[in-house]
């Protein structure tokens, strides 16, 4: 008779909770030292010389930036790199920025190759420490328009490398979406015939997406900036992205299962990356991908170094290695974006490549919206209360039902 | 012991004397401290139970608490490091707003569907293996059922997502019958959940049949019983319990489970999940979201209670 013991025990114990949360406050603000966008992180020391390498080093990276051969064995800037420093390299692949930044608090983890929307959580936090750029090489060659940007850096100091920068793409099975899609309409207004098939990405910085679409096509709702919605455009966005869900056949986040639901066919249209097109092309997948007309949102990558990095040597090393000329043409051309280092352009295989994904090009990269985390106060610079993060993740919940 | 190498060199003898002396304490201190054990019941009830109870308090009861504890916390807006201050803004969060409760009643209606599939899939299966087969047929029969929890839960569920998809097993089996898979999504997820936790039903239902007396069967039909009317008054009745018994395993199980729900659920949301996406960023929030299945496990274990499949426990 020990169950119904402890069974009852364990009631008592909820019925107490149940009733301590009736009776508690409600108040929802749980925000403290950062509720305004004045970042003000923790001073936190940057590493003043580089020492010897420690043997290894611990990343957190998008799937595609560090690539050990195990994919495509003429895809390989890892083994170079253990071959040159003696840095073995353990990479732990996080498909979302919300997974990175957990990873990161952890303090397991040396670097980390955050995207815009990470960046300044990262920071603020002080999980990651300022980065003394006179010890990478090769920051000297990185594009101007990438240095000193609001994501990655902080009263002129940076806090890391800029790794390079793309765009989100509509990707479709060419044997089943006809006419080919120029527009995200085919993900939207457009998904009833796809019913069942179409695909998201599954984070609630895909709302960013929803709201650019809204941006161009209902110019009545005032959207300036995607990141940047008051209550009411927030709504029209969720709204837009509840009639979308009755289309959707999965979320993804794992960039291999999006690969393989196009693949398989389960999935015929959606939002996708380069590299995911790259893998499934190679798979004799018929798929494409493609920039639409409405623009895309993306991102401008930087690898960040852990305040309590265990191998900073190292990982100053990584980041020397992945901006060098070849490593980031080798990274750019694999990923499908532009790449950082003004001379990987010469390097590439092919050579219109930088002039295909803009790399020098800063009017280009006007139209694309690259992650931010939004806050309260607006990005766009207006002064009325704009939702941030937190809405954006509880609404997210709720559009996925 | 260390004394016999330096006592006596030569000769085996002198090891042995050597040893007498060395092992009389020892003895003399086993036989003390059994008779100090056997003086103090308490004592010996502690040693017996320390390990096991420290275990049971400090590994799983003290997790618990500690989930529950950070359900109270908040965490920050902004940076998402966890904040210390008490409040009770995560069980307003569950508790009002209308997604959580859609996706509550999602996974319960899940768990019990595939209760129901499994109770109704077992029992024939179950009894044909407990009365019916011969007894080298019976032992086959049992490792068949348990052979599928030998291979790892990831590989199944993947091969359910292979089966499920478009052109795969599924669908090819059923063309001719103009039947295609019914593709990733709640329907999967029942079926793949109702066919993991299969074995989970079928054994407690047949120890449950295999207990039941022959004699009883043989009375009922005796008195002109049909065999539906033996079944509905004497079987059932007997061996209801070891149905619920078998329901606690899968409807727990599936009111927890998020990995199936990710591989072939598709756009599908369950409280798992719900919790998963929230575990890493807002832990507090996932910990008090994680107590609503807790309260509907309890719920279930005290009604099953009442029918008295736990009083064997």
């Amino acid at each position: 008779m020990r169950i119904p013991l402890i069974a009852r025990a364990a009631a008592a114990a909820t019925a107490a909770v149940l009733l301590a949360a009736g009776c508690g406050s409600s108040s929802g603000g749980t925000g403290t030292a950062n509720g305004s966008h004045g970042l003000n992180p923790p001073k936190l020391p940057m590493l003043q010389s580089l020492g010897a390498g420690e043997g290894q080093v611990n990343l957190v990276a998008w799937a595609g930036y560090a690539e050990d051969g195990s994919d495509d064995k003429s895809v390989d800037w890892v083994h170079p790199f253990e071959q040159q420093t003696g840095c073995k390299v353990n990479t732990k692949i996080a498909g979302t920025s919300d997974e990175m930044v957990s990873l990161m608090k952890t303090g397991q983890y040396d670097a980390v190759s955050a995207s815009g929307d990470a960046t300044l959580r990262l920071i603020a936090a002080g999980d990651v420490a300022p980065v003394n750029t006179a010890l990478v090489q090769n920051y000297a060659d990185v594009f101007d328009g990438l240095k000193n940007q609001p994501w990655n850096s902080v009263n002129g100091q940076m806090y890391g490398i800029p790794h390079g920068r793309g765009a989100n793409l509509l990707m479709y099975r060419t044997d089943k979406v006809t006419p080919a899609p120029d527009s995200w309409s085919v993900v939207f207004d457009g998904a009833a015939p796809y019913t069942g098939h179409v695909t998201a990405y599954d984070s609630p910085i895909y709302i960013a997406d929803a709201a650019l679409y809204l941006m161009k096509t209902r110019p009545e709702l005032g959207i300036t900036n995607p990141y940047a919605l008051d209550a009411a455009q927030l709504k029209a966005a969720a709204d837009l992205l509840k009639t979308q869900h009755k289309a959707i056949g999965e979320y993804w986040s794992d960039f291999q299962k999006s690969e393989n639901s196009f693949k398989t066919g389960d999935t015929v249209v959606g939002t996708s990356w380069q590299v995911i097109a790259n893998l499934a092309q190679a798979d004799k997948a018929p798929v494409k991908a493609v920039l639409p007309k409405e623009g895309a949102t993306g991102w401008s990558d930087t690898w960040m170094v852990s305040a309590k990095a265990a191998h900073p040597n190292c990982a100053y090393q990584w980041m020397n290695w992945i901006v060098s000329p070849t490593a980031n043409a080798q990274v750019a051309q694999w990923f499908g974006e532009a790449p950082a280092n003004s001379k990987a352009c010469d390097l590439n295989t092919d050579k219109g490549f930088c002039a295909t994904f803009h790399a020098a090009d800063e009017a280009y990269w006007k139209d694309v919206y690259y992650w931010t985390t939004p806050v309260r106060s607006c990005l766009d610079g207006r002064t009325v209360a704009c939702t941030d993060y937190a809405a954006w993740t509880s609404a997210w919940t709720e559009i996925k039902g | 012991m260390t004394a016999t190498g330096t006592t006596d060199p030569t000769g085996t003898t002198g090891t042995a004397a050597a040893t007498a002396p060395v092992r009389q304490p020892r003895r003399g201190g086993v036989r003390r401290a059994a008779a100090v054990l056997h003086r103090h019941a308490g004592l010996r009830l502690a040693l017996l139970l320390s390990a096991p109870m420290a275990w049971l308090l400090l590994a799983y009861l003290g997790s618990l608490a500690v989930l529950l504890l950070s359900a109270f916390w908040a965490v920050d807006d902004f940076t998402y490091d966890l904040v210390r201050v008490w409040n009770t803004a995560n069980f307003h969060t569950v508790l009002t707003e209308p997604v959580y409760r859609t996706v509550a009643l999602r996974t319960l209606g899940i768990a019990a569907a595939v209760t129901v599939i499994d109770a109704v899939v077992a029992f024939p299966m179950a009894f044909y293996m407990a009365r019916i087969a011969r007894p080298r047929t019976r032992k086959l029969l049992v490792v068949a059922v348990l052979t599928p929890l030998w291979a790892s839960y990831l590989v199944k569920a993947y091969a359910w997502r292979v089966i499920l998809s478009q052109g795969g097993v599924l669908d090819r089996l059923g063309a001719p019958f103009g039947l295609s898979s019914p593709g990733y999504g709640t329907t999967a997820v029942v079926l793949v959940l109702a066919y993991l936790w299969l074995p989970y039903m079928i054994l407690p239902v047949f120890a449950g049949l295999e207990n039941l007396p022959g004699n009883l069967l043989d009375a009922s039909a005796d008195l002109g019983a049909s065999a539906w009317r033996t079944f509905r008054s004497v079987v059932l009745p007997l061996v209801l319990p070891s149905v619920f018994a078998g329901s606690v395993f899968t409807f727990s199980l599936s009111l927890g489970d998020y990995i199936t729900v990710r591989i072939v659920g598709g756009k599908t949301q369950v409280l798992g999940t719900a919790i998963a996406d929230n575990v890493t960023l807002n832990l507090p929030l996932a910990a008090a979201l994680s107590c609503v299945p807790v309260v509907m496990i309890v719920g279930y274990l005290l009604a099953v209670r009442r029918t008295g499949a736990l009083d064997s426990f």
